[in-house]
């Protein structure tokens, strides 16, 4: 089976190239790049891309599917229909299910259960038995049945003589582990950033300085321990020192941040709308603009949705009640591209924070347009506007804080591994 | 007569011509009040239901009274001990009352944003009595009646808050009523009990008593709500006292006619002086009690209109 997409804007982020050229496919792998009117080889089935962006899918590390145990939110099917129609060809998920992933047993279920999803679907494994933080699990078996990270989700291991025995352990096995950096006695019950607009609305909240806290706590174990640690999330400025100086005191670290911290702010929540509540919370426009900054410089790796499906009766609750939150496999890619219209971020940098870092931090293949990667691709059009309406979402839940907003970036066509995933028109 | 309003959700939402109106409504109210019968029938054949998911004595008496005053049939429903033990939701609940066609919701609960939450969800009108550490809009315009009617004005004062401001609705509701008629506002507290970025909401904070009540012409003691408290954040009452509670070395510091003020119940020894709080010369505790009456009756009866005329018009078709 031969692909040739023609008349393409690849985007490469390996290369840091933005280019009109045309891209080559053979049995789900690229062969190559050429000139945008490259003839095609013979049997070639020849996808005439009209100028669109092609670029690498996007991994979006950190999905909550609900499998096991909220079926109703979120199946591996509707999730990975949610992906396809996003863009996004590698679902990395997260092990805070109910149970959750923290045996071999469970594991091999999801990963079972992964084949109804049309995208590729990779787990993460809790760092902890029953995500309890005080004892760990089988790192190894479930590194040996293909757990790519280990993490214990938005809850904190407060037991620091544990964590460094965790990370000790799965240094041993050249394990990843993925923290959530906050001081959770700090952080406890906060629903918001502390400042005016929190005590205005009397909303209980949370200091930036426990994000810096967890961090520097964190850092500090890895310094001790040697192990390869990735932050979920980075969302304050305060932050960014600890950050800088742990990568250049040579510390396998890395660190993510979502496309709501870098998209929204905390007066976003405006009138209680508790589709804004988040954990951690939306932070101030000094700090979002900060964070965009840090994704440019490289200093931030990773931008990914942290997909976390909520039903209605969640979130229909007084602000500090409701679950927090929201789904974003099919947003992401759209709101990414506010920060190509309007933060100033070209989309090679974008594609490396979304598609290509995430790869390489998780030791995957895809992410890249080079010979040999898997063809998993998304075809767009960078600058197509529309308003979205949460009740066209494909995932079964429909908690987005973009509802009724007016986007840019529409999603014509994906491929996994050189089939056609998602879009009938070329 | 300017009020716009269809539900009372806050102050914030008040225009200050707003403001006025209801207060000058509550000072006939006040004279009604005081009469031997006080009956008037601004809520004649309308329903009013007081739901308080938080335990409340004195707010819920007052609005109890207040609608049986104005001819409202008023009936107290204690959420906190029915249905939401079952596992109902909140919008469930309102849903409930609101299928048995009431025309007045007062709502209290313990959650910020609740009752906004509410008011979308019901088709009558919706007075929020304290929300979480949201805001208490009845609180703060019968603390500002009562000003009015001691100083004979409610612009261009010093006015200073003290006490458990980051716990407290009431201060919240205060602040943002006071800054609308342009006062110029002072906290006073310890650290632990002050709300974060106060210091960019136009105020200015005092941790040290004695310099904040200088010269202030009223001075607004806030109850020390333990039982909000994660604990911890003061060390001990009788520091609390000696540091922050009113008595008279402190309040000789303030203007020579100043006011107290205390939206009640009192913890007498802990944020004020038991004396202070009993001097007719100065204390105008009680008036707040009485003021509170009159100013929800106000409230009622302007929403009340609204209601009417609102449902006067979709009655004749006209779009609303």
């Amino acid at each position: 089976m031969i692909l040739h997409f023609s008349n393409a804007r690849l985007i490469d982020p390996e290369a840091g190239t933005d280019t009109p050229g045309s891209l080559l496919v053979r049995d789900g792998r690229i062969e190559g790049t050429g000139a945008p009117d490259e003839a095609a080889p013979e049997g070639a089935t020849v996808i005439d891309c009209r100028g669109r962006t092609l670029a690498p899918g996007l991994i979006d590390w950190g999905v909550k599917i609900g499998e096991p145990g909220e079926r109703h939110k979120e199946s591996f099917r509707s999730a990975g229909m949610a992906a396809a129609a996003g863009g996004v060809t590698t679902v990395i998920a997260r092990p805070d299910t109910a149970p959750p992933i923290d045996t071999p047993e469970a594991l091999e279920f999801v990963t079972r259960r992964a084949a109804d999803a049309p995208v590729n679907i990779r787990h993460m494994a809790a760092l902890t038995k029953a995500r309890e933080g005080r004892e760990m699990v089988e790192i190894g078996f479930l590194t040996d049945l293909g757990a790519v990270a280990f993490t214990d989700g938005v809850r904190v291991v407060s037991d620091s003589k544990l964590l460094s025995r965790c990370m000790s352990y799965a240094r041993g096995l050249d394990a990843l582990i993925v923290g959530h950096p906050q001081e959770a006695g700090l952080s406890k019950g906060a629903a918001a950033t502390s400042g005016k607009f929190a005590s205005l609305y009397g909303i209980p909240a949370v200091s930036p300085m426990a994000e810096v806290m967890g961090l520097d706590r964190d850092l500090s174990l890895v310094a001790m321990t040697g192990c390869r640690w990735h932050a979920d999330q980075i969302t304050v400025a305060a932050a960014l020192p600890a950050l800088r100086r742990a990568r250049d005191a040579g510390l396998d670290v890395t660190a993510g941040i979502s496309i709501h911290h870098l998209t929204l702010n905390e007066f976003d929540v405006g009138d209680y709308r508790t589709f804004f509540r988040f954990t951690p919370p939306l932070r101030s426009e000094d700090d979002r603009q900060a964070m965009v900054q840090a994704v440019a410089e490289g200093l931030i790796d990773v931008i990914a949705s942290f997909h976390t499906p909520q039903d209605e009766e969640s979130k229909r609750l007084p602000f500090e009640a409701a679950a927090p939150g929201a789904v974003g496999l099919q947003t992401l890619l759209p709101a990414a591209m506010r920060l190509y219209h309007q933060g100033g971020l070209s989309l090679p940098q974008l594609w490396r924070a979304l598609s290509l870092n995430p790869a390489q931090r998780l030791g995957l293949e895809a992410g890249r347009l080079s010979r040999g990667a898997p063809a998993d691709l998304v075809l767009f059009d960078p600058d197509a506007p529309f308003v979205l309406d949460r009740f066209a979402l494909l995932s079964k839940s429909k908690n987005t804080p973009f509802d009724g907003a007016r986007m840019e970036g529409r999603v014509t066509g994906t491929w996994v591994a050189g089939r056609r995933v998602f879009g009938g028109e070329p | 007569m300017t009020f716009r309003a269809r539900h009372l959700l806050g102050i914030d939402h008040l225009a200050p011509d707003e403001i006025v109106t209801l207060l000058d409504l509550a000072e006939d109210y006040v004279a009604l009040n005081r009469r031997t019968v006080k009956h008037a029938d601004a809520l004649e054949g309308m329903t009013q239901i007081n739901m308080f998911f938080e335990n409340s004595t004195r707010t819920q008496a007052s609005f109890e009274l207040a609608g049986k005053r104005l001819g409202a049939d008023v009936m107290n429903m204690a959420v906190a001990q029915s249905s939401v033990k079952k596992g109902e939701t909140l919008i469930d609940t309102a849903l409930t009352l609101n299928a048995m066609q009431p025309d007045l919701l007062v709502v209290r609960h313990p959650h910020s944003g609740a009752v906004n939450l509410l008011a979308e969800k019901v088709n009558c009108a919706v007075i929020n009595a304290g929300d979480g550490r949201h805001e208490h809009p009845t609180q703060a315009l019968l603390d500002a009646l009562t000003i009015r009617r001691a100083r004979g004005r409610l612009q261009r004062l010093t006015v200073a808050i003290c006490g458990d401001i980051a716990h407290s609705r009431v201060a919240r509701s205060n602040l943002i009523l006071l800054g609308k008629m342009e006062n110029r506002i002072r906290l006073i507290g310890p650290r632990t009990l002050m709300p974060a970025g106060a210091a960019e909401m136009g105020v200015e904070i005092f941790e040290d008593m004695r310099a904040g009540l200088k010269g202030a012409d009223v001075v607004m003691m806030l109850r020390l709500q333990r039982e909000r408290m994660d604990g911890g954040f003061i060390p001990s009452e009788r520091e609390y006292y000696h540091r922050w509670g009113l008595d008279a070395d402190k309040l000789a510091l303030a203007a020579p006619d100043a006011i107290v003020m205390h939206p009640g119940p009192m913890n007498r020894g802990v944020e004020i002086d038991g004396t202070i709080a009993d001097d007719i010369n100065r204390s105008v505790i009680q008036d707040q009690v009485e003021m509170g009456v009159a100013v929800r009756m106000a409230a009622l009866d302007l929403l009340a209109r609204n209601l009417r005329a609102e449902r006067g018009r979709a009655a004749a078709g006209v779009m609303v």
